[in-house]
């Protein structure tokens, strides 16, 4: 067999071009039979457009797909499971409200009875070590058993190659090394696997090539084995990664701002419950919340900033205020300044010009408004402000929110929050979909807010991100917080083990996980 | 209470029902696609005009029926258009059309009033449907057999079969299902034809189950109350039926009372007729006053899907 016939999958000169962006530039890489071959770049590089030409959601302006050799025109994501392309999404596109065998179900396109299908499910399952309920009602499960369910669908089909978009982005370490092993297995069973990612670690440790995409552009193939995570950075980059300026082992002395015994009901079926959360931030101190989506961040979130508002209003202290009845507004006057997770209609309004989004949050603390009525020069000039500090591309203060890219407009709502110089700053996933030279921008910003003595919370499922800015760490698990410690102190292992809770099916995680808990 | 009585309030009760029971069935598949049409009230006045414009030329009361599912499912085409098409705001097509189907109903039937029409023959043999005690199974238009037919076929529709699931999935996340591969606009297309189509045969019971002429916005509201019914029963069909003769007893009674004496007199006849509105009312409160009840509805009710590419 020759080098050509075993390639399962190769691009030439792919070309997509969106509006006002060349989204694919020129693209050509190959993938080899049973290869885990990284596609590596940074948001906005271009890696989810050529994903999506590959599984058929989009088309090429230009440029071939050849699948075994033969060039294919891929009209649709039917026509590419039909030649045994799978792809597992990071933003999973599942039905909350249906059973795990019914999301399976509507993977399929053959059809079958749903006793053959729960027996082939069982089987897939068996066969890679992945452990499903397929009764379970999805809104019940934690993101790592969502993720499985995406894998079963995909394997189902018997894929020649699995496309995995991002898919560590939400799981806890022990997740991640259970993924790995599947990933590994079918590999060796002669699937190939295109991994995008940006976690250089992962890639070197998973991955037997890379392609390294920047501005829609192939800028190197490698064997991600003889790079450094560093070099391969170099590479998704362009420049050197700048360093982060941060002051080690800070010592504090004014509490800033500190929640004593908060406990809330949930709300609705889903919501979570907060349980006896307490802990001080000292002035200058950044504190991280660590932990996977959904077990009582937003609701820690919406509790700090005011959106929900507690009967017992000294639950709440900031510089020996009390402030567990205030509203978000006054909370911003008395210093307290909140960015939530979501963007678009909670951070944002998608509709509104930045102008208008500034005024929102900021027209209190910058003078904005006098006797009801709005001044627009300070209005423009705090958003002309918070575009050049923070190196937000748009077409000016009159833009929309919504004609922002997802992370510059996370730049502008995070330079809103951080020019107000607010007292305390709860902060959720302060880089989410930015890329990394704009989170090292916000990181730096950050730190320089609190060494001004502000006192920092950031809520945030990314956790290098944490171990990188914070000084002191608390993981939150099923609405419970751990104690605070200073970073560094507990090891990845520990933190996994706290984060996984009880999501982890493996009984010895949540036995070494009390242990932690009772140290 | 004596057994005639009984019977005659029952046989009254599911009459009355099969209406409002015909156009939310309708509706509740086209909310499960996430698609809202409060135009309900518009369509059942085209079906009904429709309705009882061909049974009268035609003399046949199974036309008039196909006829009047027919117009409902073309009017029903101008929303799904509008919406899914040009992605005009759902809320206010649903009430164009509505004030589309008065007008048009209006207009249209303005020839037919006061002529009579023929209704449909019993399917059953006489011996059944005279029976004193038996007639409260036989004694009953055949549209009551095709709207408890239709119970069980949309239940099994979307709960049993793969179409029903797809159908379910676009409801529930749209975005999902056309990634995956399934045409959420199609499915929409077809849930809101199939809708509008209940509707107008809804709508021609009116003339062609209730009262056999032809009466100026004969429909009295009753596309709203299928819209609240569709709520009520947490868009589960077996549970509209029960939500629907509800609804169908209540307005039966007010019938009854004008012509009961007794206790019935206590109340005015004004209240009795306002009672089905009332309770509409009430039970749209009662529900969102409960947060379970929302979580039931389908993710996507109302949201235009905007394909990305």
């Amino acid at each position: 067999m020759n080098n050509e016939q075993s390639l399962r999958l190769e691009l030439e000169g792919i070309v997509k071009a969106f509006p006002g962006v060349l989204a694919n530039d020129d693209i050509s890489f190959s993938i080899k039979k049973g290869e885990i071959h990284a596609l590596l770049g940074e948001n906005g590089a271009g890696k989810s457009t050529l994903v999506k030409m590959i599984y058929g959601i989009m088309k090429p302006d230009e440029g071939t797909i050849s699948w075994n050799g033969k060039p294919m025109n891929i009209a649709n994501p039917k026509a590419a499971r039909a030649l045994g392309i799978g792809m597992v999404f990071q933003h999973f596109s599942l039905f909350e409200a249906m059973t795990v065998l019914e999301n399976i179900a509507l993977g399929m396109d053959e059809k079958m009875s749903k006793k053959a299908l729960e027996e082939k499910v069982v089987n897939i399952m068996q066969k890679y070590g992945l452990s499903l309920d397929p009764k379970r009602i999805v809104s019940t499960l934690g993101v790592g058993e969502r993720q499985r369910i995406e894998i079963v669908r995909a394997l189902l089909l018997n894929p020649k190659l699995l496309i995995m978009d991002e898919p560590t982005s939400v799981l806890t370490p022990q997740e991640v090394a259970q993924l790995f092993n599947v990933l590994r297995q079918l590999s060796s069973d002669g699937c190939s696997i295109l991994y995008i990612s940006h976690k250089l670690d992962e890639i070197k440790e998973l991955c037997d090539s890379a392609t390294i995409l920047r501005g829609g552009k192939v800028v190197a193939t490698c064997d991600p084995k003889k790079e450094t995570a560093k070099t391969m950075a170099a590479m998704m980059i362009g420049t050197s990664l700048q360093a982060i300026n941060k002051v080690k082992s800070k010592e504090f002395s004014d509490i800033g701002f500190s929640v004593n015994n908060l406990s809330l009901r949930g709300a609705g079926d889903f919501g979570v419950s907060l349980k006896d959360i307490s802990f001080d931030v000292y002035r200058g101190e950044i504190l991280g919340i660590a932990g996977v989506a959904g077990n009582g961040q937003n609701e820690l979130q919406l509790v700090l900033s005011g959106e929900i508002l507690l009967k017992d209003k000294a639950k709440i202290t900031m510089n020996n205020i009390e402030i567990g009845k205030m509203s978000a507004k006054e909370r911003r006057k008395h210093g307290l300044c909140a960015v939530p997770e979501e963007r678009h209609g909670h951070a944002a309004v998608p509709e509104f010009s930045l102008n208008d989004n500034a005024i929102l949050t900021a027209r209190n603390r910058q003078n904005m408004v006098r006797a009801g009525m709005i001044n627009a020069k300070s209005a423009k000039q705090f958003t002309t402000k918070i575009i050049d500090e923070f190196n937000v591309m748009t077409t000016g203060h009159g833009a929309s929110a919504s004609s922002l890219s997802g992370g510059n407009l996370q730049k502008f709502i995070m330079g809103r929050e951080i020019l107000q110089v607010p007292d305390v700053l709860v902060v959720s996933q302060p880089t989410w979909g930015v890329d990394a030279g704009a989170a090292s921008a916000i990181h730096q910003a950050l730190i320089d807010l609190a060494k001004g003595g502000a006192a920092i919370v950031i809520i945030s499922q990314d956790l290098d991100e944490l171990l990188e800015l914070c000084d002191s760490l608390a993981i939150i698990n099923e609405g419970t917080l751990s104690q605070k410690q200073k970073v560094g102190v507990m090891s990845i292992e520990e933190i996994g083990l706290l984060m996984g809770g009880v999501h982890g099916e493996n009984s010895s995680v949540s036995s070494s996980q009390k242990e932690v808990m009772a140290q | 209470m004596n057994i005639d009585l009984t019977i005659a309030i029952i046989i009254t009760m599911v009459g009355a029902s099969t209406p409002l029971l015909l156009a939310a069935l309708g509706e509740l598949v086209v909310e499960k696609s996430g698609v809202l049409n409060l135009g309900v009230e518009g369509m059942m006045l085209t079906g009904a005009v429709v309705g009882f414009a061909v049974t009268y030329t035609t003399g046949n009361p199974w036309l008039g029926i196909l006829a009047a599912g027919f117009a409902g499912a073309c009017v029903s085409m101008i929303f799904a258009f509008l919406t899914l098409s040009l992605f005009a705001n759902q809320v206010a097509t649903g009430l164009a059309l509505t004030i589309f189907g008065a007008g048009f109903s209006a207009l249209f039937g303005q020839s037919f009033t006061g002529k009579p029409i023929k209704l449909f023959k019993s399917i059953f043999p006489d011996y059944l449907t005279e029976h004193p005690i038996l007639k409260v199974f036989f004694d009953h238009s055949p549209l009551v057999y095709f709207s408890l037919f239709m119970v069980f076929a949309v239940s099994y529709f979307l709960h049993k079969t793969r179409a029903g699931l797809v159908l379910r999935a676009v409801g529930e996340n749209d975005h999902s299902a056309h990634s995956i591969g399934y045409s959420v606009i199609k499915v929409r297309y077809g849930a809101v034809g199939f809708g509008g189509m209940m509707a107008g045969i809804g709508g021609a019971c009116f003339p062609l189950l209730l009262t056999p002429q032809w009466v100026e916005g004969l429909t009295g509201g009753r596309g709203w109350i299928a819209l609240a019914l569709v709520v009520f029963s947490a868009w589960k069909p077996t549970r509209l039926l029960a939500g629907a003769y509800l609804f169908g007893l209540i307005a039966t009674m007010e019938v009854y009372a004008k012509a009961a004496g007794g206790g019935f007199r206590i109340i005015p006849s004004e209240l009795w007729a306002s009672l089905p509105y009332l309770a509409t009312i009430l039970v749209l409160v009662l529900i969102s006053m409960r947060h379970k009840m929302s979580s039931s509805a389908p993710a996507c009710l109302g949201k235009p899907f905007i394909s990305s590419n």
